[in-house]
């Protein structure tokens, strides 16, 4: 009992050693801008630099319409076919897992194909066009995630019962979704979108082909510029993509939701 | 005319047909029951007025107003689940306000009538709590309040009482019977046991493989079954097969004896006939009219009820069950007695 005990703490300080150390290395790396001593100019060049807060502040906006958008695709398709056709699962399961096989690249590419500038949908022409084509395939590149997210969720509850407790009750298709199944689904979305959230502040690869000003692009920029500050943004990174998670936490946890489940 | 009338219906699920040619007509403010084992239809028969499922054939018609392909939302009908339903991330106030939301009440309005239904059903002053936190019984309470709350045309009732504890169901089913009488909403009750389907009804309807084989009042369907299923299925039995001898004067022979029924049978002389005895009809002396000479097997005291298990000539099992009195005394294993009944008590069943 008290061997195996110990054996399960070697694996559980070896698994954190494994993540650990790398960032505690990038800590130190960072706070070493001046000669000799610790400091923290690096990070006081990084906040000070206003492409830094602009990147940040479009890749968050992007990365909340991302959100928006993957749930309104994947929720009433993974509660459909839940509900109706609940034959068609694999091959639905499958589809969603091909962004995880297709390099973004591809995308891209195919994107520059199709809505160029002399294409009849020429969304690459105008910079709204191009974030409107940024915000679906980042919302492309987290299906895989929301949909396992969101499905695991409708797992959890009875969704044909309910759905015929609220019909009977007089109510429609849009109801039901908003007022019965989505809240009653809340902590699965809310993983979902932490996911995607931290898929969209380190994309690099749609963002830079396509040209728009992300955070992913702006950290290879630096990283092949400066010296101390990629550690110091690459640390300031973690640390907002973080308490931006704590945030949702906190948020669910005071939400009514989990009241219910406890 | 009849409130809700089900003409003809049919349904098939692929090369299965689950419910074929059902057909019952409702009177306003009637309690029905739904009876039958699983897989006979009567789930399928209250989705179908539901709106869950489509019907492959027939009509429903509500109120003189064809039901048959209007959607589940736009039925006006309240329906209680099995397994409850309540919404887990609303508290049982918004829960039983639900349909007054979606329908548009206004927000006073629809607190007051939360506030009546929860009384209604013994909740009152619940409102805030989560589902989670009630027990089963509570929780059903609350989906009656829920599914009656926006005034309904129907109340459908899906084996509302399976999943609680025998206690609460016994309790909760005359509750819902209570209110059922007070509000006076047509009710169709789907279940399987046949106590529940035999104390709450006006009507019981017998189902067996998709058809209704008996519709009436549950003194009715007890006493006077019709099939051999229905007389099988409900209670249990003691059933004689013979043959007539003479159909004018009711004369069957079994094994047991000879049994005169004093009536005219439809059958003709020599067609196979079982003669059913409920096992309280048994008496335990010789003054029916019809008397068999048995030896007691066994007996068993359940307390109200005294359980005798008896051999007829041609080693017939006869059952018999009689109130307990203090002072009585009942043959004991081994002896022999002579049991009777009175021919009105005797059913005839087909072959």
């Amino acid at each position: 009992m008290k061997a195996q005990r110990l054996v399960s703490w070697i694996i559980f300080a070896f698994g954190a050693a494994y993540f650990l150390l790398p960032l505690i290395g990038t800590v130190e790396f960072s706070l070493r801008a001046r000669r000799g001593v610790y400091s923290l100019d690096a990070y006081r060049n990084v906040l000070s630099d206003p492409q830094f807060r602009d990147t940040l502040t479009y890749s968050f906006v992007l990365a909340i319409l991302t959100i928006v958008l993957g749930v309104l695709i994947v929720a009433p398709t993974a509660f459909w076919v839940r509900l109706k056709l609940p034959a068609l699962r694999p091959v639905v399961e499958f589809i969603t897992l091909m962004p995880l096989v297709i390099p973004p690249i591809v995308i891209v590419f195919g994107y520059i194909r199709m809505y160029n500038t002399s294409s009849a949908l020429p969304l690459l022409g105008s910079a709204t066009g191009s974030d409107i084509l940024l915000m679906c395939g980042y919302a492309t590149l987290s299906l895989p995630y929301m949909y396992r997210a969101i499905d695991t969720g409708l797992r959890a509850i009875d969704v044909p019962t309910l759905t015929e407790a609220a019909q009977s009750l007089g109510a429609g298709w849009i109801t039901i979704l908003a007022r019965v199944i989505l809240p009653n689904i809340l902590t699965a979305i809310l993983s979902g979108a932490f996911l995607t959230f931290a898929i969209v502040i380190g994309e690099y690869v749609l963002a830079a082909l396509l040209n728009r000003p992300a955070f992913g692009p702006y950290m290879v920029w630096m990283g092949s510029n400066k010296a101390y500050e990629p550690a110091a943004l690459a640390v300031v990174a973690f640390a907002i993509t973080w308490m931006a998670m704590g945030l949702i936490q906190l948020v669910s946890r005071f939400s009514k939701q989990t009241q219910a489940r406890r | 005319m009849a409130f809700i009338e089900l003409r003809n219906l049919q349904k098939s699920f692929g090369q299965t047909q689950v419910v074929r040619d059902f057909s019952l007509d409702i009177a306003q403010g009637e309690f029905v029951s739904l009876l039958g084992p699983s897989g006979c239809g009567k789930t399928t028969v209250l989705r179908m007025v539901a709106g869950f499922e489509p019907p492959s054939g027939g009509e429903i018609v509500i109120d003189g107003q064809d039901m048959t392909g209007v959607a589940a939302n736009k039925r006006r009908i309240g329906m209680v689940f099995q397994s409850y339903a309540l919404f887990p991330n609303l508290t049982v106030a918004d829960n039983v306000g639900f349909g007054l939301k979606v329908a548009g009440v206004a927000r006073a309005e629809a607190r007051a009538r939360i506030e009546e239904m929860l009384g209604l059903v013994g909740l009152a002053g619940f409102g805030a709590r989560y589902p989670f936190q009630l027990s089963g019984g509570q929780q059903q309470r609350v989906a009656l309040a829920r599914a009656i709350a926006p005034r309904p045309r129907v109340l459908l009732l899906d084996e509302p009482l399976s999943a609680l504890d025998a206690k609460i169901r016994v309790s909760l089913r005359s509750e819902i019977r209570a209110i059922q009488r007070e509000l006076g909403i047509t009710t169709l009750f789907v279940t399987h046991d046949q106590e529940e389907a035999l104390s709450m009804s006006d009507r019981v309807v017998v189902m067996s493989a998709g058809r209704a084989e008996q519709v009436g009042p549950p003194h009715e369907i007890y006493n006077r079954p019709a099939t051999r299923f229905v007389a099988e299925f409900i209670g249990s039995l003691n059933i004689l097969s013979g043959k007539v001898v003479d159909a004018a004067t009711g004369r069957v022979d079994t094994p047991a004896g000879p049994v005169t029924l004093g009536r005219a049978l439809t059958l003709a002389a020599g067609a196979p006939v079982s003669l059913a005895i409920r096992p309280e009809a048994l008496r335990l002396d010789a003054e029916g009219e019809v008397a068999f000479a048995v030896k007691v097997a066994d007996s068993e005291f359940l307390g109200s009820v005294v359980r005798l298990r008896a051999v007829a000539p041609g080693a017939t099992p006869l059952s018999v069950a009689q109130f307990n009195r203090e002072g009585r005394a009942l043959p004991a294993p081994g002896e022999a007695a002579t049991l009777s009944v009175d021919a009105r008590d005797i059913v005839v069943l087909d072959g």
